[in-house]
């Protein structure tokens, strides 16, 4: 299971995907409650995040430190 | 021989201006500094007599050829908690004090979360509404350009520098699995890759040792600046880090650190053949393998992943811990506690990695960005998905995506709070910063190893620190609560005169 969920996790370009079983622990109680509070930060999310995020991310530009 | 683990953290933030298009992160982190400093601290300056940061582990100094890393002319402060404060590399930075237990460390990173965010909210009264200067822990901007997050550690000068180059490289590679903080987007020059990767930092470095650490950054730094007696000590300049915000990965990352490091001391590895035959090629590696499975070549022969790597060091530290005890790590079993949480991780990235998410900063950010990703049909070549993971690390409560994620804590709130102003008790920063609490206007000047009083008759006093552990309020407390004065204390001290003026 963990074989398969790592390999399922190493493909990073992900379209249009589509839940997966595997997606929380499962059948535990936590994992539950887990997706749930992220399913309530989701719901408001976009009220925190950045306004235009492509002229955010192009804006935020650092001089190298250490 | 093992010695105690006196600890700290030095975070260079990311500052980012809005409302302007004409921002100067050099003027914008000074600001934050001295509106921190004229509101909540006061002020006391560094004293730069003891920086030597050319100074190299393998026994030469570099004396040109490069800039000094401290520039002169910068904001540079000490607090009351005994962490120093200013501008380096056009970015804030905070120095915790000397811990001496990673408890109490972890307490006083958070602490410096929290004089960040003061010193944005005291800057905001200079700025017009419209703009805001926004502070960042995190270690890179996506673009290539990274600024570091470091970890020192006191060690027995006594062990050879090639000993410990050589033995714990493998445990800075593989400890990635726990101390990444995650990010999206490959900044290794020439890879375009958008995948998530566990470590900030990992991209950046492209050596094995080394004494840079702006440019070709090595995995082990030679840096050799003790900022205490040279013969006797060493610091361990440790500039793989992440910055991380969730509590345990800071204690995992400086814990598990310093019990390897009292395996080295007393070469309680051995046989453990834990050296990976390219270390620059496995440090970059792990960082891109969300799987942690990547067989990491040993160069022995032979393959190990990271997690296998992380069992046999704590294996290890279990042995050692039945016939040497982990006192080097604090009272009150705290060494065990260390262990027992690296073993609880360890065996939780082994099954399912997800149950970690309320744990450790790269699960977390990316359960984040999967189900962001999962809801809105989009993949991590999405601006909001950027968004995302840098405000992951925003610092302002209002946007912080982090502190929305009811992180696991292992500190309390009050010891946050009590670590904004107040030294630990346990290290010569109870020295510093009490000295700053009760004598202010007779101090002109400190530093790691010293303070200097300005007594208002020539010359200026100087009180060196060269033990890290003495100065602990068991020294010092006493003597400070019969002083009256900062003359009376530097009379009773018998101190030398300042040679700097």
């Amino acid at each position: 299971m963990a074989e398969r969920e790592f390999k399922r996790r190493s493909a990073p370009q992900r379209h249009a995907p589509e839940p997966t079983e595997d997606e929380v622990p499962q059948g535990s109680e936590k994992g539950e409650r887990l997706k749930a509070e992220i399913d309530d930060l989701l719901d408001e999310i976009d009220d925190v995040l950045e306004d235009n995020a492509e002229e955010f991310v192009r804006n935020y530009v650092q001089k190298g430190g250490q | 021989m093992a010695m105690p683990k006196v600890c700290g953290i030095e975070t260079e933030y990311g500052v980012h201006r809005t409302g302007t298009t004409d921002s100067n992160p050099t003027l914008d982190s000074s600001m934050l500094i001295n509106a921190y400093v004229a509101e909540l601290a006061g002020r006391v300056g560094w004293n730069f007599e003891d920086e030597s940061p050319g100074r190299d582990a393998r026994g030469f100094s570099r004396e040109a050829g490069s800039p000094p890393e401290v520039e002169m002319n910068l904001v540079n402060t000490v607090l009351t908690n005994g962490a120093r404060y200013y501008v380096d590399h056009a970015h804030p930075e905070y120095s915790t004090p000397e811990c001496s237990t990673v408890l109490e460390l972890v307490a006083h990173d958070k602490a410096g979360e929290r004089v960040l965010l003061a010193s944005m909210t005291a800057a905001q009264r200079m700025l017009r509404t419209d703009e805001a200067i926004v502070v960042y822990k995190n270690n890179s901007d996506g673009k290539g350009n990274s600024y570091g997050c470091h970890e020192n550690y006191l060690v027995d000068r006594a062990v050879p520098f090639g000993r410990i180059a050589r033995d714990l490289t493998a445990h800075l590679v593989t400890r990635q699995i726990y101390t990444g903080a995650g990010k999206v987007g490959c900044e290794e020059p020439g890879c375009r890759s958008a995948a998530f990767e566990l470590s900030q930092r990992a991209d950046f470095f492209e050596e094995e040792v080394g004494l840079e650490t702006t440019l070709k950054r090595p995995i082990v730094n030679t840096r050799d600046e003790p900022h205490a007696d040279p013969a006797r000590y060493r610091r361990l300049h440790v500039i793989t880090g992440d910055a991380n915000l969730a509590e345990v990965a800071t204690l995992l990352k400086v814990g598990v650190t310093a019990i390897v490091l009292l395996l080295i001391e007393d070469d309680a590895l051995g046989g453990a053949e834990l050296v990976l035959a390219h270390p620059v090629a496995a440090m970059h590696a792990v960082s891109h393998d969300l799987g942690l499975a990547s067989p990491l070549e040993l160069a022995s022969g032979g393959t190990m992943t990271a997690i296998e790597a992380q069992w046999q060091l704590l294996d290890l530290a279990r042995k050692y811990n039945e016939v040497h005890g982990l006192e080097a790590l604090g009272p009150d079993g705290v060494g065990a506690a260390v262990l027992d949480r690296w073993e609880s991780v360890l065996a939780a990235l082994e099954s399912n990695p997800s149950t970690l998410q309320r744990t450790l900063d790269w699960v977390a950010k990316l359960e984040l960005i999967d189900a962001y990703c999962l809801r809105h049909r989009c993949d991590l070549t999405d601006h909001r998905v950027q968004v995302l993971d840098l405000q992951y690390h925003d610092l302002r409560p209002e946007r912080s995506l982090f502190r929305r994620l009811g992180m696991e804590t292992v500190v309390t709130d009050a010891a946050i709070e009590r670590a904004v102003t107040d030294a630990p008790t346990t290290t010569r920063a109870y020295f510093r910063g009490e000295c700053l609490k009760r004598y202010r206007s007779s101090i002109v000047a400190a530093n790691w190893d010293s303070v200097v009083f300005d007594l208002g008759d020539d010359p200026l006093r100087r009180v060196p620190m060269m033990e890290p552990l003495r100065g602990s309020a068991a020294h010092v407390a006493n003597l400070l609560d019969r002083c009256g004065s900062a003359a009376e204390l530097v009379g009773r001290l018998g101190v030398e005169e300042a040679t700097n003026g």
